[in-house]
């Protein structure tokens, strides 16, 4: 299952719409890995809203996409995580450490937005 | 006639009908129960005052009034009879639960409902007793239709009376528990959780569920977490506190901790969590003024 990701202004927005398997993963981490750039993005989104298990994979997938975005220029937020899932994931120690979290996507997109003009 | 005799006292008290069957069919058990019932009525007065006044000697239900003791009685007595001569104790259930719901905000305990139910018993055995004293093979045979139906009745009551009380306490606990772990907002996107009293596990997970839940349905960025009513805690409920603060940063949300105590603060110390995860602020004023801070509110005095 594929994962669209949209342009929207200077943002990437992935959104992932049902649980993935590990390749689904890994082709999603190589696809905004170029995309970033292609479109000359300044931040990306992946809304992992609709999942509803996160396993040590995804959580590690989804630090290793935001370790290879902040390399090719761009800031990753994560949005959605669902609260029963956030607390498991910290129970298993995924803490997801230095990556940006929020609520949903209109925060994520505030937050990228403040951050932009911070830095200009 | 005798076909008639037998099968009247399954009609009338269906649950005893075993007993019934089980005993020889010689003089009918419900002739005796009736004959014993007639005795009751007819002593109702004087028996009603001599158990009251043993209650009084007792010294039981000392939180009510001569007057409300001699009022219940009457009620007691009068369907204790009424099971007697029925069997059904449903009417006497009923009445139990009612009493229960009335005595027991006043401080009834347990042992002064059994207590006075048994002398009730006492007391109707020990007139059957001078009734039947010439007639002992009569007595014999009249305190076995008494007993079982007494003993029924006792049950019922005592029963009733405790069921109730554990209604009480399952309410009051669903309400203490809701009441625990209330989660305010105080301005837009700011929480404040004010945790008072001792957190054990099954506690800290309410909260952490409730936190959560509030933290998505209120869109909240910054949460106060107050414990200053907390004066300790263990290494358990500490990380599980810990484990809160980076679930809700998952979720988006700042946390900031006030209020720790010295010894929470020695604790947290001592079992080594990472306080570079923890954003702590000494009291709730100082906390709340921080939060407005990373909202980016201002405080203008006018």
């Amino acid at each position: 299952m594929q994962v669209p990701i949209l342009k929207q202004g200077h943002v990437l927005i992935a959104t992932i719409q049902a649980a993935l398997s590990d390749a689904d993963l890994l082709e999603l981490r190589s696809a905004l890995v170029h995309q970033v750039v292609r479109y000359r993005s300044e931040g990306v989104i992946v809304d992992v809203t609709a999942m509803d298990v996160m396993d040590s994979f995804a959580s590690r997938t989804l630090l290793e996409i935001s370790h290879m975005i902040r390399l090719r220029g761009a800031d990753t937020v994560i949005v959605g995580i669902q609260p029963d899932v956030a607390f498991a994931m910290v129970q298993l120690g995924l803490t997801l450490e230095d990556i940006p979290t929020a609520l949903d996507l209109e925060e994520g997109l505030a937050y990228l937005q403040h951050r932009s003009k911070t830095i200009n | 006639m005798v076909n008639r005799e037998r099968t009247a006292p399954k009609e009338i008290i269906p649950q005893r009908s075993r007993t019934i069957a089980e005993l020889p069919p010689r003089e009918s058990q419900t002739e005796l129960l009736r004959e014993l019932v007639g005795h009751l009525r007819q002593n109702r007065t004087l028996l009603r005052e001599e158990w009251v006044a043993r209650i009084g000697e007792a010294r039981l239900l000392a939180a009510m009034t001569q007057e409300e003791i001699f009022q219940e009685a009457t009620s007691v007595y009068d369907s204790y009879v009424a099971v007697l001569e029925t069997g059904s104790v449903d009417d006497l259930t009923a009445y139990a639960r009612n009493l229960s719901e009335r005595i027991i905000p006043r401080g009834v305990e347990t042992n002064e409902v059994v207590g006075i139910v048994l002398l009730l018993r006492d007391v109707l055995a020990r007139s059957l007793f001078a009734k039947y004293q010439s007639d002992f093979e009569k007595l014999n045979r009249v305190l076995d239709a008494y007993e079982p139906a007494a003993n029924r009745i006792a049950n019922t009551v005592a029963v009733g009376f405790v069921q109730e009380r554990e209604r009480v306490i399952r309410q009051q606990q669903e309400a203490i528990r809701e009441l625990s772990t209330p989660v305010l907002q105080v301005r837009e996107r700011l929480l404040i959780l004010p945790i008072i009293g001792v957190i054990d596990p099954q506690r800290a997970r309410q909260l952490t569920e409730q936190l959560l839940r509030g933290i998505r349905t209120n869109r909240a960025k910054v949460v106060v977490i107050d414990i200053t009513g907390v004066a300790a805690m263990d290494a358990t409920v500490a990380n599980h506190l810990v484990q809160t603060v980076e679930a809700s940063r998952l979720l988006g949300a700042t946390v900031i901790v006030t209020g720790l105590s010295p010894e929470i603060a020695q604790t947290l110390v001592t079992i080594g969590v990472d306080l570079g995860k923890m954003n702590t602020v000494g009291d709730l004023q100082g906390g709340i003024e921080q939060a407005e801070r990373l909202l980016g509110y201002k405080v203008v005095l006018s």
